[in-house]
């Protein structure tokens, strides 16, 4: 999963030359192999380093507060988003929806790598949602679009299909 | 605690320093706006202070008291040098208002973002000082996603449970990974920047400055971790946040996180795993699942008839279950019946269309007290209300299509000879023990009141209705005696204390023997997570000996003559009821009920049963010594509410069994809802205005629309007959999709989540609605010969999924899943060919066959018609019931389609006469608002949340009164009326 991710982000940053990654450990966490030096681990980390080499690096941040909303949200994505149950699920749902709602990307108003690996880690979660869940979470899904049509991200994912018309009328949200 | 404000405050508005200073705010705005009015100080202060320092922007910064966290962010703060306000909050302060769990530390930046994650609040605050910190990262994600995780859990252990050696374990694999990283440096520090060491310096703290923790031999860690420690900055705010206590501090802190959860590699994959297996489809598996589907039906005979009696046969999967005996006094409510029948008969279907050998009982427990008094209430002879009630139970279960192979009755002869051999049996055994007991004996009445003939005041949680034997409310056994203020439930006199002798089930003397059986019976079977935690809070505590015996009339006689006057306290022979039912059923009853080795029992209940079935009678059936089958699977629910309130017959609050019926709803609807909420994992709330949405939502508009137009269509462009298939890469995804909803709900279903198998059918419906609109059908039917084969093809795999989801909808709606197949002319047995042991999503309908006449599956529910049914059972609610609870009919308007910006509750109050059309939005906007309070209920959320939801919803409500001309005061003779 981490493994396809991360050579969808090469693709999305322009990289020619695929790397290879190897997992470590139960919960297969992505180590990548470097000729001149120690090995690179953990998927924000190796992601950083991926944009670094891309020479991209406004995708961390511009600014020192930027960078840590960016570090702070991909913090987020490992830690909460990618061990939750079921029950979290929604929870995640409801705070990235209160936090979207006057964001156009996560760290604001640019689009950085913690946009990227959200959705990535997201997709699974808004594939499932019925209709009337995505409109509960209208700002989620609204980002989610926004990042699925951003040119280069989508690759290794199916899109997801978001209708633009309300279907259901309680609309609480 | 009121002095530790002052001293973490950096900088103190003059003037201000006693409020600032309280740890627990009430009122946060407010806080915010102060330190806005303070930004101008500094200048005035500035120079005055240590020279040095540079002003942080207008950042701020909460922590709070024994949070390791925080102890990161202060030393970076004080690293860096900068000057930023500092404010101690509380635990439960919600600081950021997009999380829904309180987290600290944050820091608020100057552009009024939240910096919640405390790391990266550190890499912040070291980067303005203008330190570098691209190095530290990998140890920090390392610190995140590994180390917390292990040590929330450790500190769990180590500081709320005491289990050191459990901790130690937890953090051996990180610690000595750290430990290995370190050694191989030449420095004493973890990276050059003092980023990383600050971040895993202060997330260690409480572990390794505690000489409580068995963390090893670990040299390379230790020397680290004293260098770590002597950094002034790390010193001050471990000193600030721990204020030396250790573990102790982190108490507070710990007991407000979530529990973390063990991850138990050992046992079999946990539902969570496999949810989260991936959804999203290799070509592979889309082809293989296609070619699978390929496959039509197996020749095989009709599905062999049940022949009674059903008795364990060898090589077989031999599932003998059980629901809880219902008592027999009452009519059973929503609760009762969702609780155990329902849920069991879901299983028992399940497990009959997967091939398994199967009997399903269950009967009416009719001894004891309750009965009694029913009797005497209604003016019958104890067997005449059994009688009558019995029949009522019957008709009840019968119209819920409840699928017992037999439901028997607890006063039998059977009974009787069964709890009597196991009396005996344990008296032989020295399991049981003489002891006089104190009890409440009514001087009027001239009779000892045992359990339910007195009430009185919980000696736990004050209830003021608590019976004899247990506490309503708060769910703990009570001794008689306990009650403060008793009273005799005949007469209302106050009984005295009075000796009696009696005998007692010695459990402590099984308790070593019970432990070993519950440790291989829950780590083998399937038992809910409640039923594990209450039976491990009863050993917790320690088993006492319990009475068996009661002073009674209407009961199995105890065979001891020392005690001809006595009958068997109902807990001790009621689960015997299972047995004495089985026997009543079948003379081989013992090939079921003493042959642990080839039967696997399920017990389902809901969670106040549990400790009768996890402790008290498998001690029973353990010191009788003789081979009985104990139970494998113990399946408990929550409870179930109504409207947020509780189900109450002498209120006259809820819907009973006898009612739904009455209701018009068809009972396949009824076992829909009920089974949609099933109170899995935690209490829910039954809904009229939910019954409605989900019945127009989701069967309607979802599942019987999907059916009805796969059908539909094959009826009005092929003749009748199913089309031609020939499968291209659309139909054979919706096929991949299909069948790994399938894969989830049989896998789920084996473990019994019922609810959450209820879920693959209804995205199976919904994969199939968007595959047929994706496709229109209808219109390719028009075009060429290509199109129309397309048409064909998309019909044909739709009516092919119709007939698969009648197999799916058996478990949970019987009548509709039959009528599917009659409508589709089906075979009778493809749903046990697609739910067996080699089965799967297969091309039960090929090319040519013939179907029936299609109709629709369901019908709407109109909002008159829930809000004629909400009045008729909301029963008299009393005037100081909370708002949410008495939320007015008009509330299913919700379900009809209206701009919800039509309403704006600050609008016009100054309506002085009734406005029909203001007072249809705002009766939409009091239901909109009533359903958000309910969620907001149901998530636990915030009490401040639910307060300030309920104050608007009262403001509706009121404005909704004035615009239908009504005098907005409630008026007090309302509730009275009786």
């Amino acid at each position: 999963m981490a493994l396809r991710e991360l050579s969808s982000l090469e693709k999305c940053l322009g990289l020619k030359k695929p790397n290879k990654y190897s997992t470590q450990g139960e919960r297969k966490v992505p180590v990548l192999q470097n000729n001149n030096g120690p090995a690179v681990v953990g998927l924000v980390t190796i992601a950083s380093s991926l944009v670094r080499d891309a020479k991209k690096t406004e995708l961390l941040g511009n600014t020192a507060e930027q960078r840590a909303v960016v570090q702070q949200w991909l913090e987020y994505r490992v830690t909460r988003l990618d061990s939750c149950t079921k029950d979290e699920v929604k929870v995640i749902l409801k705070e990235l929806n209160h936090y979207l709602e006057d964001k156009v990307y996560l760290a604001g108003n640019s689009f950085t790598l913690a946009d990227v690996l959200m959705y990535y880690g997201i997709h699974y979660i808004i594939m499932e949602l019925a209709v009337q869940e995505k409109e509960k979470y209208l700002n989620v899904t609204r980002w989610f679009d926004h990042i699925q049509h951003y040119p280069g991200v989508r690759h290794h994912l199916p899109p997801v299909v978001v209708l633009r018309n309300r279907v259901y009328p309680s609309g609480q949200h | 605690m009121s002095g530790v404000g002052v001293q973490l405050h950096q900088r103190v508005e003059v003037g201000k320093p006693a409020e600032l200073s309280s740890p627990c705010f009430t009122d946060r705005n407010n806080q915010t706006r102060q330190t806005e009015q303070s930004v101008p100080i500094p200048e005035r202060r500035g120079e005055s202070e240590r020279g040095g320092e540079r002003e942080a922007g207008q950042m701020k910064l909460f922590v709070s008291e024994g949070n390791p966290h925080c102890v990161k962010a202060l030393a970076a703060l004080e690293l860096s040098g900068l000057k930023c306000d500092v404010q101690l909050v509380n635990h439960e302060e919600r600081v950021v208002p997009f999380l829904n769990r309180p987290v600290i530390p944050v820091l608020l930046l100057p552009s009024g973002q939240h910096l919640f994650s405390a790391n990266a609040i550190c890499q912040l605050l070291l980067e303005m000082a203008g330190k570098s910190t691209d190095e530290s990262k990998q140890l920090l994600e390392w610190e995140a996603t590994e180390l917390q995780p292990a040590l929330l859990q450790a500190l769990h252990k180590q500081a709320l449970q005491g289990k050191s050696s459990e901790a130690a374990a937890v953090l051996k694999g990180p610690l000595g990974w750290l430990d290995q990283y370190l050694s191989k440096r030449t420095t004493s520090f973890l990276t050059e920047e003092i980023l990383a060491d600050i971040v895993l310096g202060a997330a260690l703290y409480p572990v390794l400055s505690d000489p409580a923790f068995e963390v090893g031999d670990l040299p390379s860690l230790q020397a680290w971790f004293n260098h770590v420690r002597e950094l002034p900055a790390c010193q001050s705010a471990a000193q600030k946040v721990l204020k030396g206590k250790g573990l102790e501090a982190l108490k507070g802190f710990l007991q407000k996180q979530p529990v973390p959860h063990l991850q138990r590699r050992d046992s079999p994959p946990s539902a969570s795993e496999m949810e989260e297996s991936e959804p999203v489809m290799t070509q592979e598996e889309i082809e293989a699942a296609a070619q699978a589907c390929r496959k039509g039906l197996p020749q095989c005979s009709a599905t062999p008839q049940k022949k009674h009696p059903i008795l364990p046969e060898e090589g077989k999967r031999n599932v003998l279950l059980t629901s809880a005996l219902p008592y027999v006094n009452n009519v059973p409510h929503l609760g009762n019946i969702i609780g155990c029948v329902l849920s069991a008969d879901v299983f028992a279907r399940y497990g009959r269309l997967r091939g398994w050998n199967l009997l399903y009982v269950c009967g009416t427990d009719e001894y004891g007290t309750a009965t009694e008094n029913k009797a005497r209430e209604e003016g019958l002879t104890p067997q005449e209300i059994c009688d009558k009630y019995h029949a009522v139970h019957c008709a009840i279960y019968k119209w819920f299509q409840i699928s017992f192979d037999y439901f028997g009755r607890t006063t039998t002869e059977r009974q009787t000879e069964i709890s009597q051999n196991i009396f005996w049996r344990l008296h032989e055994r020295g399991f049981l023990l003489e002891d006089t007991v104190e009890q409440l004996h009514c001087e009027n009445c001239q009779r000892f009141l045992a359990d339910r003939f007195v009430e009185g005041v919980c000696p736990h949680c004050r209830y003021p209705e608590a019976r004899g034997d247990q506490c309503d409310k708060c769910g703990r056994l009570i001794n008689a005696v306990e009650l403060k203020e008793p009273q005799c439930k005949v007469c209302q006199q106050t009984p005295v204390v009075r000796s009696s002798k009696h005998l007692f089930l010695d459990l402590p003397k099984l308790e070593s023997e019970l432990e070993q059986w519950l440790d291989k019976s829950t780590s083998s079977g399937d038992w809910t997570n409640n039923a594990k935690n209450i039976t491990r809070s009863w050993l917790r505590d320690g088993l006492k000996p319990r009475c068996i015996t009661r002073d009674l009339k209407w009961g199995t006689p105890v065979p001891h003559p020392d005690y001809s006057d006595k009958v068997f306290y109902v807990w001790f022979d009621a689960p015997i009821g299972y047995l004495s039912i089985t026997a009543n059923y079948t003379s081989e009853w013992e090939k079921w009920w003493k042959n642990p080795q080839q039967v696997e029992l399920y017990n389902f209940m809901a969670k106040d049963n549990v400790p009768f079935h996890s402790v008290v009678f498998p001690c029973s059936l353990l010191g009788a010594q003789d081979n009985y089958t104990l139970v494998n699977n113990l399946v408990a629910t929550e409870y179930l509410n109504y409207e947020d309130t509780k189900f109450s017959k002498s209120r006259g609050v809820g819907v009973f069994g006898d009612m739904a019926k009455d209701t018009g709803i068809p009972s396949d609807v009824w076992r829909f809802y009920l089974l949609y909420l099933r109170p899995e994992g935690q209490d829910s709330a039954f809904s009229w205005a939910d019954m409605a949405l989900k019945n127009n939502s989701e069967l309607l508009n979802n599942l019987g629309n999907f059916i009805n137009r796969a059908g539909m269509f094959v009826s009005k462009f092929f003749e009748g007959r199913v089309p031609e298939m020939v499968l291209q890469d659309e139909d054979k995804r919706l096929i991949a999709q299909v069948c790994w909803e399938l894969k989830q709900y049989i896998q789920l279903l084996d473990k019994v989540r019922i609810r959450d198998a209820l879920k693959c059918i209804l995205n199976i419906s919904r994969h199939g609605n968007q595959y047929i609109q994706v496709n229109e059908p209808w219109k390719k039917i028009k075009g060429g010969d290509d199109d129309r084969q397309r048409a064909g093809t998309v019909t044909g795999v739709s009516v092919n999924v119709a007939c698969l989801l009648s197999a799916m909808l058996e478990p949970y709606m019987p009548t509709v899943s039959q009528t599917i197949r009659d409508q589709l002319q089906a075979p009778a047995h493809c749903s046990s060919a697609t739910l067996g042991t080699d089965g799967g999503f297969l091309c039960t309908l090929s090319a040519g066959h013939p179907i029936g006449t299609v109709s629709p599956l369901f019908q709407k529910l109109e909002s008159e018609q829930i809000e004629a049914l909400k009045k008729r059972f909301g029963g008299q609610q009393p005037e100081d019931e909370t708002p949410a609870g008495e939320v007015p009919s008009s509330m299913v308007n919700s379900a009809q389609p209206k701009p919800p910006a039509a309403v704006e509750p600050t609008v016009n109050a100054s309506v002085s006469a009734a406005d029909p059309e203001r007072a249809k939005q705002l009766a939409a906007a009091v239901a909109e608002q009533g359903d958000k309070v309910r969620a907001l209920k149901s998530q636990k959320a915030e009490k401040s949340v639910i307060t300030a939801e309920v104050t608007k919803l009262l403001e509706l409500k009121k404005e909704l009164a004035v615009a239908e001309g009504k005098n907005p005061e409630p008026s007090p003779q309302k509730g009275k009326k009786k």
